[in-house]
């Protein structure tokens, strides 16, 4: 990490000037023009490059390798698949940069528990913060997935960024039917803190992967104690809260299930689908020129021309499903261009329903599909799988209205 | 070789201390939260955590961290209506407090320190658990500065407060990440009155910024000993200035006792077994319930350590009370030692069982631990490590203060690795505008200096103003033309007497009678500790009420119009405190006015005087001007303080000079 500022490289000794006071440290980096000393008290702190000198470069010091874990053959094989989240990380105390494991020795380091739920393989599918994440690289994790459970994986941990780990569930739900648990899990504190969620949900996350289910799912706390996961349906879930642990929950649905902690006992509810109820199979296609829009009091319709050439909208609509009667003109065209349109609701909570007020009747008379009690990044995820694989529109639109993996509930309960 | 444990200078003690401060700042330092003290019973929710120590970039766990780590602890936290998710660890930090950061740097200033650059937050482990973190914030904000005595600070850091521990794993939310000043000295004290008097003058320094809290707790002393052949042992939370002093001094006892005992194990040849033996069952049928019914009994032979491990090294204190805290640390209740035994129950038949099973011998000291498998085997290994260190020496610690000036073991001293970066907060620039903006405030010591001088007060009088809350309103009304001593009265004397007895009269008798008796029941009975048991009595008794009554009672009356009306010739200052008093007991002023000092106009007031006299005039013939004196009493009586004393003794002059004329 050499700095253009000075010759300085992380580790060097320097000696610098505050004020009347001499100080002796290592150098960490540079940060905007200024010196990051590491003080041997271990404070850091920041001083111009004017005010240092140079005192010696220590030799290198590999760090060394964590002995490997020997894992329990008797255990059944569980992969997990990691796309960039940090489960498992290191700090350097000198320079405070962390970085993600990815070996699967390195994080049973990371979470000795883990050795006792499963035996771990270990695969990097990609180094990314979530928001990079594209529906490519979901096609590439769907992939990698079924490879994992056709050559033997009886369970798959996905390990994600927090901020679109919904998305890419649902990504995951519809593209690989799945005899096996398939666990999303995150972390919402970081790894480096004593008190980051990761241990809890990792090995949360293991129990479910082992568990009797059969579906995709989001495993992450289930409220601001460390008491309990909540594993959520991967088709039902979203993040609704920028930063508590329990920013995940389900919508239409309760949670299919909990793991308790520190037992780690897992109980699941009569709606859970069960392992070996689906055989399975791969549908990676995906239409990617697909758009999610938000609605607002006054938003101009002209904003749908820079749709040309989409093949799918969801819209965002307020209430019960509307947006205004200017906007509904010129959905129409798009519509009869031959782009399916399909309508969710702004409140996450409760079914669309076109049919009580004129502008709904409007939006139906003139082709949009009501989108039942889909939550709308879901919807959008559905309609590039739906588009990418329906044999014609109207089988396009027939199966935008049917469940196919849990996303639309026939009935309200809640 | 024979070291005297009061020959400092022979010693070679070094100490030196970390003072820390809550500052009052109207919000937290990472948060937007009050910084206000609740009472556990205002809670408004709770929650559950584990926290575990994190490695460091060589796998390495810090070892303070690793030790909190053998026991898994489930930590309970209360929060409340003035706790937010910051607090809770669910929300990343505001940025650093910028005024609580001013106040900082304005200590920092005062104390000719220099300022960093630009502060960089760091996250230091903490897995105790009063951080919900896992971490403490906290920063290096200037260094190197001096004390009129010659002392060296050499850093000093602005940190966020941990939560009130309240019991075992449960923490009350309210106080963690109230800003603090951490007052860092180098190690260049060298007796233990140098180290008390030092840290009183940084707490003179902190108190003259009038921005730091008061009250017990908002201070505390960690304090840095070691002498030339011992170890640097820190002492946590002393909370008391005036137990500094003998902290250290037992401190050092401590540690020459610690080396004579090392001295006479080498000419001893002692040695540390390393297997436990079970003895469980040697005490199926003991009078001790701990043992009796303990799953597990381990026992350990200390070789030619007899009478060593029961040896006192402090007040209360043993070598074998040094094994205890070790041991503790796996959760086990404490220790048995043969230098003790028989004893608790255990006979002497017991004790004489156990040596035979260890074939330990008369020179030699057996340890027994009772608890489950677990714990036992932890805590014996605890407990044999701890036996070996004494062959060292003294061991490098975190201690923590005891009742009177004793420690016990707490972990040991963290290394840098703890410490790494709070990447959540943005670095603060501290430019040279800044610091030069920065005005400083009068210290107290100048401000009792000047005082003295200017109004001719007394050193306690000066001490008790300057210090008071109310210095800044004295020094206005003195400005302002009302008299130095008048406002004095106003503002200290007069107001902390009436204080007084408004507290007396709420008191009522019941329960100061009650604090008596508490106190000398206690005094008479074998109980060591008195002090905290009376304390814990009265925090739960309505003394404690009385207390925030009176506070408030008395904060914001308006003493200043009180002042004013005297000035104007509404009031007499004679009336003073029966107008203090009134007002605290929420009369307005103007009533207070009317009954205590109701307007008598100078004709009414020659009218009375002449009335008292004419009544006495054969007195007043008798004793001629004399007779003024004793009548001064009865008009004053007569007026009830509403006509300034001069004005009577004026108006009797004349009235008396008149009937002598007569």
């Amino acid at each position: 990490m050499s700095t253009q500022e000075s010759a300085f490289e992380t580790g060097d000794q320097v000696r610098c000037t505050v004020g009347a006071a001499q100080a002796e440290g290592s150098f960490i980096t540079s940060r905007d023009g200024m010196a990051v000393i590491k003080l041997g008290s271990g404070y850091n702190i920041g001083v111009p490059f004017g005010d240092c000198s140079f005192i010696s470069r220590p030799g290198t010091q590999e760090a060394p390798e964590p002995a490997e874990v020997t894992q329990n053959q008797q255990l059944p094989p569980v992969t997990i698949v990691s796309t960039g989240g940090t489960i498992a990380s290191r700090i350097d105390y000198r320079t405070g940069a962390v970085t993600s494991q990815f070996r699967a020795t390195d994080i049973l380091h990371a979470i000795p528990g883990l050795s006792s739920i499963a035996r771990f393989r270990a695969i990097q599918l990609c180094n990314i913060l979530s928001e990079n994440m594209t529906p490519v690289i979901w096609q590439q994790l769907a992939r990698a997935i079924h490879d994992e459970i056709k050559d033997g994986a009886t369970g798959i941990i996905v390990t994600h960024g927090t901020d679109t780990m919904a998305y890419s569930a649902a990504a995951v739900s519809f593209m690989v039917q799945t005899p096996v648990p398939i666990v999303f899990v995150g972390s919402q504190r970081s790894a480096d803190r004593p008190s980051s969620d990761n241990l809890m949900n990792g090995l949360c996350a293991a129990k479910a992967a082992v568990s009797d289910l059969g579906e995709v799912v989001v495993v992450m706390h289930a409220n601001t104690s460390d008491d309990a996961c909540a594993i959520h349906r991967g088709t039902r879930v979203r993040k609704m809260h920028t930063s508590r642990r329990d920013a995940f929950q389900s919508h239409g649905l309760l949670p299919i299930g909990t793991v308790s902690y520190p037992d780690l006992s897992v109980s699941l509810t009569d709606d859970a689908i069960l392992r070996g109820s689906r055989t399975l199979a791969l549908a990676d296609r995906l239409e990617e020129r697909c758009g999610l829009i938000y609605y607002y009091p006054g938003m101009d319709p002209e904003i749908l021309s820079a749709y040309t050439g989409y093949k799918g909208i969801i819209l965002a609509g307020t209430g019960l499903g509307h947006v205004s009667s200017r906007f509904i003109q010129r959905l129409a065209n798009l519509i009869n261009n031959g782009v399916i349109v399909v309508m969710t609701s702004q409140c996450l909570h409760g079914r669309v329903c076109d049919r009580v007020y004129d502008t709904g009747r409007d939006l139906l008379s003139c082709g949009v599909i009501e989108g039942e009690d889909m939550l709308p990044e879901v919807a959008l995820v559905k309609l590039m799988w739906v588009l990418g694989n329906a044999s014609s529109p109207e089988n396009a639109r027939e199966m935008l209205t049917q469940n196919l993996v849990g996303e639309i509930d026939r009935r309200s309960l809640q | 070789m024979t070291r005297s444990p009061t020959d400092y200078a022979g010693l070679g003690l070094i100490a030196g201390i970390e003072i820390h401060q809550q500052l009052n700042t109207a919000s937290k330092l990472f948060c937007r939260c009050p910084t206000t003290i609740r009472e556990a019973e205002d809670a408004t929710g709770e929650y559950f955590r584990y926290l575990r120590a994190t490695r460091s970039e060589l796998g390495e766990l810090d070892r303070a961290a690793e030790e909190e780590m053998m026991q898994v602890r489930r930590f309970r936290y209360l929060q409340y209506d003035t706790t937010c998710l910051v607090e809770n660890d669910e929300e990343p930090p505001t940025p650093l407090n910028s005024e609580a950061l001013d106040i900082v740097l304005t200590i920092a200033k005062l104390t000719g320190m220099s300022p960093v650059p630009e502060i960089h937050t760091m996250r230091k482990l903490v897995i105790d658990g009063s951080n919900t973190s896992g971490f403490q914030r906290t920063a290096l904000v200037a260094m190197q500065g001096s004390l009129p005595t010659g002392a060296v600070i050499e850093t000093v850091c602005i940190e966020e407060e941990a939560a009130q521990r309240l019991e075992d794993a449960n923490f009350s939310l309210d106080r963690l990440g109230i800003p603090l000043i951490e007052i860092t000295t180098a190690p260049c004290l060298h007796t233990p009155e140098m180290v008390q008097e030092t840290a009183a003058l940084i707490g003179m320094y902190l108190r003259s910024t009038g921005r730091v809290k008061r009250g017990i707790g908002t201070i505390r002393q960690d304090v840095n000993v070691s002498i030339r052949e011992g170890g640097r042992v820190e002492i946590k939370g002393v909370q008391e200035l005036d137990l500094l002093a003998e902290v250290v001094r037992r401190e050092v006892r401590r540690q020459v006792e610690l080396l004579t005992i090392k001295d006479e194990l080498i000419a001893r040849g002692a040695s540390v077994e390393t297997e436990p033996v079970e003895v469980t069952h040697l005490f199926k049928e003991s009078g001790s319930k701990i043992l009796k019914k303990a799953k597990m009994i381990l026992a350990i032979r200390l070789n030619q350590f007899a009478g060593l491990v029961g040896r006192e090294i402090q007040p209360g204190r043993r070598l074998g009370s040094e094994m205890s805290d070790y041991a503790k640390k796996c959760g086990v209740g404490g220790l048995f030692h043969t230098d003790e035994l028989p004893a608790y129950g255990v006979t002497i038949e017991e004790v004489t069982a156990l040596k035979t099973a260890l074939s330990a011998g008369e020179s030699d000291c057996v340890i027994i631990v009772a608890d489950t498998p677990e714990r036992c085997r932890c805590a014996m290994k605890q407990i044999i490590r701890r036996a070996n260190m004494a062959f060292e020496g003294i061991p490098k610690e975190t201690r923590k203060m005891l009742e009177e000036g004793s420690t016990a073991y707490m972990r040991p001293l963290p290394g840098a690795a703890r410490m790494y970066p709070e990447t959540d907060v943005l670095p603060v620039r501290v430019t040279s505008e800044h610091w030069a903006g920065l005005t400083l405030p009068e210290l107290l010591s100048d401000r009792i200096d000047r005082y003295m001088q200017d109004y001719n007060f007394t050193r306690e009088v000066a001490r008790q103003l300057a210090y008071s809350d109310h210095s800044q309103a004295f020094e206005e009304a003195v400005a302002a033309g009302i008299k130095p001593s008048l406002a004095e009265r106003a503002y200290n004397s007069c107001l902390l007497d009436v204080q007084r007895k408004f507290v007396d009269n709420l008191a009522n008798s019941p329960i100061r009678d009650f604090q008596k008796q508490t106190t000398q029941a206690l005094a008479n009975s074998p109980i060591k500790d008195l002090q905290k048991q009376t304390t814990q009595a009265l925090a739960n008794s309505p003394i404690k009420d009385l207390q925030k009554q009176t506070a408030q009672a008395f904060s914001n009356l308006p003493i200043r119009e009180i002042l004013d009306a005297i000035q104007e010739g509404k009031a007499a200052k004679e009336a003073m405190p029966e107008l203090l008093t009134a007002l605290a007991t929420g009369v307005s002023l103007t009533n207070a006015l009317a009954t205590f000092a109701p307007a008598i106009s100078t004709s009414d007031l020659h009218a009375i005087v002449m009335r008292i006299v004419e009544e006495r005039a054969e007195f007043v013939r008798e004793r001629g001007a004399a007779a003024a004196g004793p009548l001064m009493g009865v008009v004053m009586k007569e007026v009830r303080g509403s006509v300034d004393g001069k004005a009577v003794s004026q108006a009797l002059q004349e009235a008396i000079a008149k009937v002598l004329t007569s």
